[in-house]
């Protein structure tokens, strides 16, 4: 594996997230933890992979990692480490912070002694997340120094020196970074990886413990910290000035994967100026930003996301006395507060402010329709049968609040199976509240990870005051979607070891539900009956679907050598009906020329599902009844 | 305007077509031959089915993306995903294509429509200096590699003459990076395709 060669001084292409596992192993990490989420998620999956490796070669690994019920749980088993000076990691996707968020605040009073670095990975442009937000407002608000890498190797190298800062600064650091640097390869120059603490003693003190009286004292020291830390950022070698051309008085402050898109912008359009690159954007360093000011009569703020370096560049300003010093960003100037930005975007909007012509724009318009091709929920998925048996048994205006996982997909047609989402866990609160202020049946759906992360406390809530609510659990016992990370559900655990499986429909019942249901998801007719059951049931219900996720039953015949066979429609007993293709929607299906029903043989994942919903019988494995024709 | 040599491909195609894995032994290559190398992925949730662009930039870059009309080739294992990204490549471009298409949902179920090869095709050569179909499926098979359809794809690049590194350095890139038992079946594969994109 190139992210644990030890080869000092070699370089090697890395990934983003896998440099900042080779900053923290060069940093002598004791303790990793975290909750996957796009695009964070490779992060602890190379701790993961790392250490199951060196479990399987007999080795310690030197290091404690593991998959937490949510990220809140993540932060709070690091800091726990890192209070007992151990160096600790936590990743997680930028809305994980708002799980996180009750200890990430009382975690900058309370301080570490060994360094805890907690990275945020940010999605500008939504790739795969529910909303865009800068979690750069989150070091801001909790009073934490940040750092904010614009290419692997940088962040390989603030998490190594960050691990120091946070040493030094005695508070946790928050490591910032975009989807364009977690999910982009670039040469990082390797150094060595030392083994550090995994274990330490806990010293008590009462200081620890945040009571009123503590947190009183542990503000005013809080706010010296941050003093402390824009020191630290003056002449902090992430914080940079490039001159380009006679440099004049024109000057560009940025910082993260827009500093990319400025270096190339300023050198195609042959700008004059300054850059002042930021790597450590909170605290910002005062000194070293006044001086910046005051070198320039225009000064342009290219950040993605919301204003955070522009405002606090126009306050500065102002406290300075140089308000004729023109600041163009998301306010005057033109830049974006939406989506990602692209080398196009940066590279438009300076030639415009500079006056310069963009040598780059795309003559190609195409002019042919191209149909959509969206991501859906994979032939075989037990998802699909879980929701088309729902769709079977309840009446119309049924509300279906879904949640965070492969299952949102649900709401594309045909099944159209969610109807109200907001974040990680949200569909047990809705519920609730659905049927409290409409008189249409509620069912929810949420995966079994994403039960163990959040998905208890409302039905917990649903119990204690008896909404009549069918919550229900899509188990198929992995965390599929951010790339089949175990969870409290799963056998092993993230280093390979054995680990205690829990039960969903235990825990429901130990959370008071009285009528709690497990059925296999491919067992349409079962699962409607189930679910036919637990609507005329007064009060919460749980349906616990079963079915491992495809993918990995695909894997493991595949590794076992088993035949994987397709399924095939015989054109003599198919009436077209359409129920297969229309209703229950596998990609597998398709319109021949002719407009027959086919499979798609390359495609089928040989569940068998369409069999069991075809009324005519017209679908069968393909060795059984080989049919007519089969697409390759 | 910027001296150094800048190479600059955009990889499209469908998850789970093996992008990444192109992606990154382009990126690699480039680096043992000494080169900057940047190159964006996708992770995620488009990868159940949907489409999937990756762009690898390789000489004296910052950025990972591209620049619209500013790519110098397309390498696209779908050919609608080849089309899709036509705005990335540069007038003279090139556009490297798999001929098998992969029909989206959206269009097996009705919904919408695929339009037909003939015109696809006639709408990239409108648009670019050189089109090369490569029949990645049968040239695999022969080679007795379908499963390195991908890497054939990539010897077809490599047979176009736009990267900027020989065909050894990304030869032996593939020998390091696939596993063992696989590495002379995708030798095989990246021959036939660099074969036939030298013979179109």
């Amino acid at each position: 594996m190139d992210v644990t060669l030890d080869k000092t001084g070699e370089k090697v292409l890395l990934l983003g997230n896998e440099a900042i596992v080779r900053g923290a192993l060069e940093a002598g990490i004791g303790i990793a933890t975290t909750y996957p989420g796009t695009p964070s998620s490779e992060i602890a999956d190379t701790f993961s992979k790392i250490a199951k490796l060196a479990k399987a070669e007999g080795r310690d690994p030197g290091y404690y990692m593991e998959y937490s019920t949510n990220e809140k749980v993540a932060l709070e088993v690091a800091a726990a480490g890192a209070a007992v000076g151990v160096r600790a990691l936590t990743c997680m996707k930028h809305v994980g912070l708002n799980v996180a968020a009750d200890t990430f605040m009382t975690y900058a009073y309370v301080g570490t002694n060994g360094g805890h670095i907690i990275v945020s990975a940010d999605d500008p442009g939504c790739h795969s997340s529910q909303n865009e937000q800068d979690n750069r407002y989150y070091a801001l608000f909790g009073m934490i120094p940040m750092l904010e890498p614009a290419t692997p190797e940088e962040a390989k190298e603030m998490t190594r020196l960050g691990m120091e800062l946070s040493e030094t600064l005695k508070s946790p650091l928050l490591l910032r970074t975009t989807t364009r640097l977690n999910h982009v390869r670039g040469p990082v120059k390797l150094g060595h990886i030392i083994r550090g603490k995994t274990k330490g003693v806990f010293e008590k003190d009462p200081m620890l413990v945040t009571v009123p009286s503590v947190a009183r004292v542990r503000h005013p020291q809080l706010l010296a910290k941050m003093e402390k830390a824009a020191d630290i950022g003056e002449t902090s070698p992430f914080n940079f000035v490039e001159t380009f051309g006679d440099g004049c008085k024109a000057g560009i402050v940025t910082s993260g994967v827009s500093y990319n898109y400025v270096r190339e912008a300023v050198a195609d359009l042959g700008l004059s100026c300054r850059i002042l690159k930021l790597g450590m954007t909170n605290p910002l360093p005062p000194k070293l930003c006044a001086d910046f000011i005051c070198s320039v009569d225009t000064l342009v703020v290219v950040e993605e996301g919301e204003p955070f370096l522009e405002n606090q560049f126009k306050e500065m300003a102002k406290d300075l006395n140089r308000c004729d010093v023109k600041i163009l960003g998301k306010g005057a100037g033109s830049m974006s507060r939406l989506y990602e930005y692209t080398p196009s975007i940066v590279t438009e909007t300076l030639a415009g402010i500079f006056g310069k012509e963009n040598p780059y724009h795309s003559e190609n318009t195409v002019e042919l329709k191209m149909p959509s091709r969206p991501p859906t929920l994979c032939a075989g998925c037990p998802h699909r049968a879980t929701y088309y048996a729902a769709k079977l048994a309840a009446p119309k205006g049924t509300i279906y609040p879904t949640d965070i996982g492969c299952y949102t997909l649900g709401r594309a047609k045909p099944l159209e199976m969610a109807d109200y989402l907001l974040c990680m866990g949200s569909n047990g609160g809705t519920a609730c509240g659905f049927s409290k202020t409409t008189d249409q049946k509620v069912i929810s759906f949420m995966g079994d990870s994403t039960f163990f992360h959040s998905g208890i406390p409302p039905m917990v809530n649903a119990v204690h005051h008896s909404h009549d609510v069918t919550m229900t659990v899509l188990d198929n016992r992995t965390t599929a979607m951010t790339g089949h990370q175990p969870h409290p559900g799963s056998e092993v655990d993230g280093m390979g070891n054995p680990a205690v499986a829990i039960a969903v429909e235990e825990v429901a019942r130990g959370c008071g539900v009285k009528h709690v249901e497990v059925v296999d998801s491919r067992d349409i007719k079962g699962a409607r009956e189930a679910f036919k059951r637990a609507l005329d049931y007064k009060g919460p219900s749980v349906i616990v679907s079963k079915s491992p996720c495809i993918l990995l039953e695909i894997r493991d015949k595949r590794r076992a050598g088993e035949p994987i066979i397709p399924y095939v429609v015989d054109q003599e007993k198919c009436r077209k009906c359409g129920v297969c293709i229309a209703k229950f929607g596998c990609p597998a299906f398709y319109y021949d020329e002719v407009g027959d029903v086919c499979i798609n043989k390359t495609m089928c994942n040989s569940c068998g599902v369409c069999a069991s919903i075809c009324a005519f019988g017209a679908i069968s494995p393909e060795e059984q009844k080989p049919a007519k024709e089969v697409k390759e | 305007m910027n001296g150094g040599r800048k190479v600059g491909i955009v990889i499209s195609g469908v998850g789970g077509q093996g992008i990444l894995l192109a992606a990154e032994i382009m990126g690699k290559a480039a680096l043992r031959a000494g080169m900057n190398a940047l190159v964006s992925e996708v992770h995620g949730m488009a990868q159940r089915g949907g489409s999937v662009v990756c762009t690898v930039r390789i000489g004296d870059v910052y950025s990972p993306l591209i620049a619209d009309g500013s790519a110098d080739a397309i390498l696209s294992l779908e050919p609608i995903e080849a089309l899709r990204n036509l705005g990335c490549l540069k007038k003279e471009g090139i556009i490297v294509t798999d001929i098998s298409q992969i029909i989206p949902f959206t269009v097996s179920s009705g919904l919408e429509r695929y339009p037909p090869l003939p015109e696809v095709y006639a709408e990239m050569k409108k648009k670019c200096g050189r089109l090369l179909k490569i029949d990645a499926l049968t040239l695999a098979t022969d080679a007795g590699a379908k499963i390195a359809r991908n890497i054939t794809m990539l010897g077809a690049l490599c047979g176009s003459g736009v990267l900027p590194f020989s065909k050894e350095c990304l030869l032996e890139t593939i020998r390091e990076t696939v596993p063992a038992k696989f590495v002379e079946a995708n030798e095989r594969a990246f021959e036939s395709g660099y074969e036939a994109a030298k013979n179109e």
